[in-house]
């Protein structure tokens, strides 16, 4: 064996994480290489702040999966004694709403209407628009052309706007289903995300694509699809879930205000937004109806824009890519 | 004027003939002819060195003879390989010979390994490709490979990634991959460029190991003469898009004709020379490929350079010795080169004093 690379191994061997073991003399490309990535590492931990994010994120995920388990009311249930008693009253906890429901039961089986409605949305623009930018970014040309024309053409639907006019004509008639109108907002949702992502996957494939082991696998006779699947779009992805998670968070915001304007989820089936919209009228006399789901969502929303974050530094994903 | 195949008359057919071959790359600045009318052969288990510097077209005319072209790149001219016409066929024909056939080592370990895929998946994919082998025989296979590369505990590698390996043991794994369908032909696309010269040294015995246990032909890519010279059997020199001199390496060596060779040679750093003595360079730019100077494309740098080098495109013309052909009116040994460089030198032509005197006074080009 070669002296050389012998020591190389050693190197390897030990992990190489420590920058300190990998200053071989003969091995200065792997210093060069690892020294941007550690210090990439330092800025992108996760921290005290992202872990209160991800165990807030995991909390309100838990609580709106266990919901039908959980010790809670009835969320439908009126009692005359909590109608717009604040938190503590008659033991419930955040209190009751204008018609003498449990808060808490209503948000937690809300979280389940909203979380469910916001990562399904962003799904099918993670699944639709990840598919779409990938074949762009990698094939280029006039196919790309075409899709960024369509990417472009949905990126000028008004998300708010878009869902009014869907869930106005498809899911408002008498005796629409609360399944139908759930439907009905994850896709107006999920077709304004499509764009979004699609132009992040494009950016980054493009990026990727263009690295020697793309050409390498085409040059060991791999077939198109297969190098976009296997070679690129695992390393697409980061910025995709990062781009997803800021997502999430804006189609949370977006059913609080379809809410207000009445084409939310479909009551009394609760979510966040109809909760905080059904007590907008009581906000004098009893403020804590609105500020729960206020906060609530303002937590959650942090929590995604700031995981998020935490992702694209990670993985060095560029803003100027959007 | 361009060399064309009657020019070049090479005999035999080789495993790889080349000819006429151009590629011209459709650019915002116009059309850029990045390999202009380059005739080449080569013969199984013989290695070609391609040297040049940077922006001559060698990596260019590799990916051109593979069929790995960007879109907005055409091709012309014919490439026969193993009596097929490779330059008729397309992508899909051409997927049962990238990697069984014909392969490709490129410049970077760092980037030409997938760096979220383990080693292991990366030599076993061309193998399911490509071959019929089960699991545990296409396993074996790659631990035989990465053995062959001399790549220890090849077990444990495969579970790997390649940021758990140095450079020097990423390159024998890039070349490993580019071995495991055992192709007939190979492109080291300067292999050794990224890594240090320690590591440099034996990934070149590796490559030449390889190449003579498996009987395959190799064209090695290079900027660095010192890297071919003693590596190959014949050297091809390649300026502004074409090959401006090719001949068995001993011959090129011995007995230069082409004034950019000579050139390339002088500015090879020596041991036998003093310390801290001055290298010799090569004033000036290549020209810009866009447009082309309408003569020979040297001629604005070059020592020998007369009248006639600026207005007519010299044609590849055969040497004394066979095999030897070279681009130039005025020849380097020759009785015609020598007055050439005289009357420059009489001239105060600076490229001219540059060359006898070793310093460079004044930037040509």
């Amino acid at each position: 064996m070669p002296e050389a690379d012998d020591l190389d191994l050693e190197a390897a061997h030990r992990g190489s994480i420590n920058p300190v073991s990998t200053l071989e003399p003969t091995d200065t490309a792997q210093v060069v290489e690892h020294e941007p990535l550690t210090m990439r590492q330092q800025r992108a931990r996760l921290g005290i702040g992202g872990k209160l994010a991800i165990a807030w994120l995991a909390f309100v995920t838990l609580a709106a999966v266990l919901a039908p388990v959980l010790p809670l009311d009835d969320p439908n249930q009126s009692v005359t004694s909590i109608v717009r008693q604040g938190p503590g009253t008659d033991g419930h906890l955040l209190g009751g709403d204008a018609l003498g429901r449990d808060i808490l039961s209503r948000m937690v089986w809300g979280g389940r209407a909203s979380l469910l409605l916001a990562f399904s949305s962003v799904l099918l623009g993670l699944v639709v628009g990840g598919m779409f930018g990938l074949v762009a970014g990698y094939l280029r040309g006039r196919t790309d052309r075409v899709l960024t024309v369509g990417f472009d053409t949905l990126l000028s639907f008004p998300q708010i706007i878009l869902a009014v006019t869907l869930v106005t004509v498809f899911a408002s008639q008498q005796g629409t289903s609360t399944t139908r109108r759930m439907v009905v907002l994850i896709l107006s949702l999920g077709v304004v995300s499509i764009p979004v992502l699609a132009r992040i996957t494009r950016a980054n494939t493009l990026m990727w694509s263009e690295r020697e082991f793309v050409q390498a696998a085409r040059a060991m006779g791999a077939r198109t699809t297969s190098i976009m699947v296997r070679e690129v779009l695992p390393n697409v992805l980061p910025a995709m879930f990062s781009i997803a998670l800021l997502g999430v968070a804006v189609v949370i915001v977006a059913e609080g205000g379809l809410s207000i304007l009445g084409v939310g989820v479909l009551l009394p089936t609760p979510s966040w937004g109809n909760v905080l919209a059904e007590g907008r009228a009581d906000l004098r006399a009893a403020p804590h109806i609105v500020l729960i789901p206020t906060v609530v969502i303002f937590l959650t929303v942090l929590s995604l824009n700031y995981l998020g974050d935490i992702v694209r530094a990670r993985f060095d994903v560029r803003e100027s890519a959007l | 004027m361009h060399a064309s195949a009657d020019e070049f008359p090479r005999a035999g057919r080789g495993l790889l003939d080349v000819s006429d071959l151009r590629t011209q790359f459709r650019t915002p600045r116009g059309v850029v002819t990045a390999v202009d009318g380059v005739s080449l052969s080569l013969q199984r288990g013989r290695t070609l060195g391609l040297v040049g510097e940077s922006g001559c077209g060698k990596s260019v005319l590799s990916r051109s003879i593979m069929g790995l072209l960007p879109p907005t790149a055409t091709r012309t001219g014919e490439i026969t390989f193993q009596g097929e016409r490779l330059d008729l066929l397309g992508d899909d024909a051409m997927r049962s010979y990238w990697g069984v056939q014909v392969s490709m080592v490129f410049q970077d370990p760092m980037t030409s390994l997938n760096p979220v895929m383990k080693i292991g998946r990366q030599i076993l994919e061309p193998l399911e490709v490509h071959t019929d082998l089960d699991k545990a025989a296409a396993r074996e296979t790659a631990v035989n490979l990465l053995r062959s590369v001399h790549i220890p505990e090849p077990e444990r590698r495969l579970k790997q990634y390649p940021h758990e390996l140095s450079g020097g043991m990423r390159q024998r794994v890039v070349i490993a991959i580019a071995l495991a369908c055992g192709p007939q032909l190979v492109f080291a696309d300067e292999p050794t460029t990224a890594l240090d010269v320690t590591v440099q040294a034996q990934i070149l015995d590796l490559l030449d190991e390889q190449q003579r246990e498996r009987d395959m032909a190799m064209v090695l890519v290079s900027h660095d003469l010192g890297v071919v010279a003693g590596r190959t059997h014949e050297i091809a020199v390649m300026y502004a898009g074409q090959i401006v001199e090719i001949a068995p390496t001993t011959t090129l060596f011995s007995e230069v004709r082409m004034p950019y060779t000579e050139a390339l040679l002088k500015a090879v750093p020596r041991l036998e020379n003093a310390s801290h003595s001055r290298l010799q360079v090569i004033g000036g730019r290549p020209p810009d490929l866009a447009s082309p100077p309408p003569g020979c494309r040297f001629a604005p740098r070059c020592p020998y350079a007369q009248a006639r080098c600026h207005t007519e495109m010299p044609p590849l013309v055969e040497a004394d010795t066979p095999g030897h052909f070279y681009r130039c009116w005025f020849p380097v040994g020759t009785d015609a080169g020598r007055e050439a460089l005289e009357r420059n030198v009489a001239a105060k032509v600076p490229q001219a004093e540059a060359a006898v005197t070793g310093q460079l006074t004044v930037e040509a080009g």
